[in-house]
């Protein structure tokens, strides 16, 4: 009889506990999208959404929807136009005169002035706020004072010198050194305006952040969900035709792609891996495969005695020639990736300096050319060479897997190349910008806005921010340099693409290929279409 | 009994302790994380040293742990890299993966139990031999692809459920990713309880109790089925820490941001806070599951007494 009040006794304090959890389990669900509403996959930002400080696709989707900065890119030719900007004007390319648009409010409905970006400039350039993206304010004068590029100095200054408020509209900018395309940069997210409210409670700006764009955020749950409606007195041209995006994070974008399937979403903008095959078949026209400005490259550690030899450039652009872009970018990604030919990216356009077939022979495949440089360069260093790259994400595995094979079926060696998979993004960025690597490791590049510039300098120019194979050639920083005080754009592309020619000879890196953006959508909305930057352009959707 | 649980909680002070720092050891030896934030792109050094500043990073580990411990008694977790405290994080996760856990948990004790009885009792016959073929494929099938399948079966083709559980994860959304959870501990639970009842028929207070004349019915629930249920029950107390950390895959599937997705997030961004805080919890979870397992033989087999 005991043990029997005994068990009882479990039982009910085991109901009351499924109780207690059934309650916590309350709140009503939206199954099916309110009316108007676009009902879009989205994934968990890794930083918190300050403009200067999102770096990757997920925030500045967000930061897309809810700011307007000086400049806008052009969906479709990625041409940057005037956003907020009524004029920016110079004459020695190194000092600016910006007068920005009246009537622009923050949807918390103060007015957007010309402090509205100087103190946003200035909050992201300063040390002490730990932005991610403060490289971006890197050529305006008094970076290096409030955001000293030495380890161990502290900023010396609070705000940068080089700008200046000269009335609620305008406002002067004077850079480092000239700089004829640096009006063309500013429609990054980074130099967005940000309201008074962003510097008074900042933590509940964090928590609902107040933008001047085109949608003003209703709800926000970290990490779940965020509601985005239409703001009404949005003052750009680009006005929302739609009333309003509700952002679902999908931990895998698997699941998004059923959820699409199964009609309880209507934009995605990832097609998995592992759907591409059937993609087409399944979505006919609501499939989308475009290409984007990101550009999968591998580079060599030219701080290496083994690599950085005169002959060894014979190498890489042998290695270069071993690999068959055309059958891995088919047989693993579905054609949505294009064999690389240049530097660069299709997204820019022949007149912003993208050029096919720049690299020439060095980017096609060819076995028999392949092996005589090799041998002319005098062979692998040490016979043999790794491929390394993190395989935590995007099936790096597989296509690494694969141009190996086509270089050792090149060499006709079984063991001239091998991968060296890292298992973590972190580990393998440590280990790259530590300067351990010893053989080809993979890097990337995903554009911050459609200039040439942005493809060549931060990635080869000496000692650049990204310049992981650690290149350094005097003719190419000159070529470099010479485009950015060049006075037309024009002439700037042509100085570029001279650089570009440099790198095809040194080959610091082998360039693999263009990565495409993918998206696909559900019959209920219509306009799909994506930016240079693959993010969808939310505004022009329309839902029937 | 009182005496016994005391000592027993006391016990979980060095396990606790333990445990954490072995973890955060291990998260710390996969390196800085602080490049990772920075993307494809070098960190900037200065804005990099910033950042490990903030996360304590700059200090050497032994400096860290203890940080992090004098912060845990004030209930604070730490930070994630994006900004939030690890708390919310937690506020988050544990409550949906705790009812995915009592679905999946109810599932195979109600119909674990019911299988193992039946099969156990009926050894041999079509029913048997067919329930056994039965749990041998599901555990030869893995999770993802009974998940996927079920997934389309039921979301996209007959439409009947939403294919991902809405975030606030109600009971009824829970039903299909419970039953994929539950499908291969269950599988164990009629295995375990089919082997442990066919043995006690054969016991001799069994003889005694049909000898009496008793009912069937109550030989088989109060006799049979009380003796048999001790090897399950252990089961089930260590399947309480793995269906709640070790549902990653099913989570994954069914877009539930549960335990098992933010200590992946979190391994895979080296974000020390976010993994020792999750794993804590889990740890003591996984400390009291065993001690009320502890107390339940006593419940069960009322010769075994705490003292």
């Amino acid at each position: 009889m005991r043990a029997a009040t005994r068990l009882s006794w479990a039982i009910a304090a085991t109901t009351v506990l499924a109780l207690t959890a059934t309650s916590c389990g309350g709140g009503n669900g939206t199954a099916g999208g309110s009316a108007g509403v676009v009902r879009a996959s989205w994934g968990d930002p890794q930083h918190p959404l300050e403009p200067a400080n999102t770096n990757e696709v997920q925030g500045g989707k967000v930061l897309d929807m809810i700011f307007r900065g000086l400049k806008r890119y052009n969906p479709e030719t990625g041409e940057a136009e005037d956003e907020m900007a009524e004029s920016i004007e110079t004459t020695d390319q190194q000092n600016f005169t910006v007068k920005i648009k009246p009537g622009w409010t923050f949807s918390d409905g103060t007015p957007v002035t010309a402090s509205s970006y100087v103190d946003a400039w200035n909050y992201g350039a300063h040390l002490e706020n730990a932005q991610i993206a403060s490289y971006f304010f890197q050529f305006i004068e008094g970076y290096e004072d409030v955001h000293p590029s030495d380890e161990n100095a502290t900023p010396s200054a609070d705000t940068m010198s080089g700008l200046a408020v000269v009335d609620d509209h305008t406002f002067t900018v004077r850079l480092t050194e000239p700089f004829s395309l640096w009006p063309e940069t500013l429609g990054y997210a980074a130099y967005a305006p940000l309201p008074r409210a962003f510097f008074d409670d900042h933590d509940a700006w964090l928590a609902k952040p107040i933008g001047n764009g085109p949608y003003k955020i209703d709800t926000y749950t970290k990490s779940q969900s965020m509601k985005l409606v239409k703001y009404e007195d949005y003052a750009g041209p680009d006005k929302a035709q739609n009333e309003g995006v509700e952002l679902r994070v999908y931990t895998d974008n698997n699941t998004a792609y059923t959820d699409l399937q199964a009609g309880n979403l209507d934009v995605i903008d990832d097609v998995p891996a592992s759907q591409l095959s059937n993609a087409e078949k399944d979505l006919g026209d609501r499939f989308i495969n475009q290409p984007a400005g990101i550009i999968q490259t591998v580079s060599f550690p030219l701080y290496d005695p083994a690599w950085s030899s005169p002959e060894a450039a014979k190498v890489r652009q042998g290695l270069s020639m071993a690999i068959d872009r055309e059958e891995i970018t088919s047989k693993i990604y579905f054609d949505t990736r294009t064999p690389a030919t240049d530097f660069t990216s299709p997204v820019l356009g022949d007149a912003g300096g993208y050029e096919e077939g720049l690299c020439g022979e060095f980017c096609t495949f060819d076995p028999e050319r392949a092996r005589q440089l090799i041998e002319e360069g005098g062979g692998l260093p040490g016979g043999k060479v790794t491929l390394s790259s993190n395989v935590d994400t995007g099936s790096h595995r597989q296509w690494m897997d694969a141009a190996c094979n086509s270089i050792n079926n090149v060499l006709d060696n079984t063991a001239a190349c091998t991968v060296n998979p890292v298992p973590t993004f972190a580990d393998f960025r440590n280990q790259v910008t530590n300067r351990q690597m010893t053989g080809m490791f993979r890097t990337g590049w995903q554009m911050d806005y459609p200039l040439i510039q942005n493809f060549l300098q931060p990635l080869y120019y000496t000692d650049a921010s990204s310049n992981d194979a650690v290149y350094s050639s005097p003719e190419f920083d000159r070529l470099v340099n010479e485009a950015n005080s060049a006075s037309d754009e024009e002439e700037a592309v042509a100085k570029f693409r001279d650089a570009e020619r440099v790198l095809v000879q040194d080959m610091p890196a082998i360039p693999l290929w263009y990565q495409n953006g993918t998206a696909a959508y559900s019959t209920r909305v219509s306009d799909v279409k994506l930016n240079p930057f693959s993010v969808p352009v939310y505004t022009d959707i329309k839902v029937s | 009994m009182g005496r016994y649980v005391v000592r027993r909680l006391l016990q979980m002070i060095p396990v606790f302790i333990g445990a954490t720092f072995l973890i955060f050891v291990m998260v710390y030896a996969l390196g800085d994380p602080v490049a990772a934030l920075f993307g494809d792109r070098a960190p900037d050094p200065a804005t990099a040293r910033q950042l490990r500043a903030e996360f304590n990073l700059d200090k050497p580990v032994w400096q860290q742990y203890l940080l992090y411990m004098g912060n845990i008694f004030t209930g604070d977790f730490g930070t994630a890299f994006n900004g939030e405290p690890v708390t919310d994080l937690m506020g988050r996760a544990f409550p949906i993966s705790f009812r995915l856990m009592l679905t999946a948990l109810v599932i195979e004790l109600v119909l674990g139990i019911l299988l193992g009885v039946i099969t156990g009792l009926r050894r041999g016959r079509a029913f048997d031999t067919s329930i056994l073929m039965a749990t041998l494929v599901v555990i030869a099938i893995p999770t993802f692809v009974l998940g996927t399948t079920a997934q389309f079966l039921f979301g996209v083709q007959l439409g009947w459920i939403n294919p991902a559980v809405s975030p606030e994860g109600r009971f009824s959304e829970l039903l299909l990713p419970g039953i994929i959870l539950a499908l291969v501990s269950l599988a164990y639970v009629t295995r375990l309880t089919r082997t442990s009842v066919a043995e006690n028929t054969r016991a001799d207070y069994i003889r005694t109790a049909v000898a009496k004349g008793l009912p069937r019915r109550r030989v088989t629930v109060r006799h049979l089925l009380r003796n048999s249920l001790i090897p399950v029950v252990t089961y089930l107390g260590a399947d309480i820490g793995t269906l709640m950390a070790g549902a990653i895959v099913t989570e994954r599937i069914f877009n539930i941001q549960g335990v098992g997705f933010q200590l992946y997030q979190g391994i895979l961004r080296q974000n020390s806070p976010t993994v020792v805080g999750f794993v804590v919890v889990l740890v003591l979870i996984f400390l009291l599951a065993n001690l009320l397992v502890d107390l339940l033989y006593a419940v069960l087999d009322p010769r075994i007494r705490y003292v």
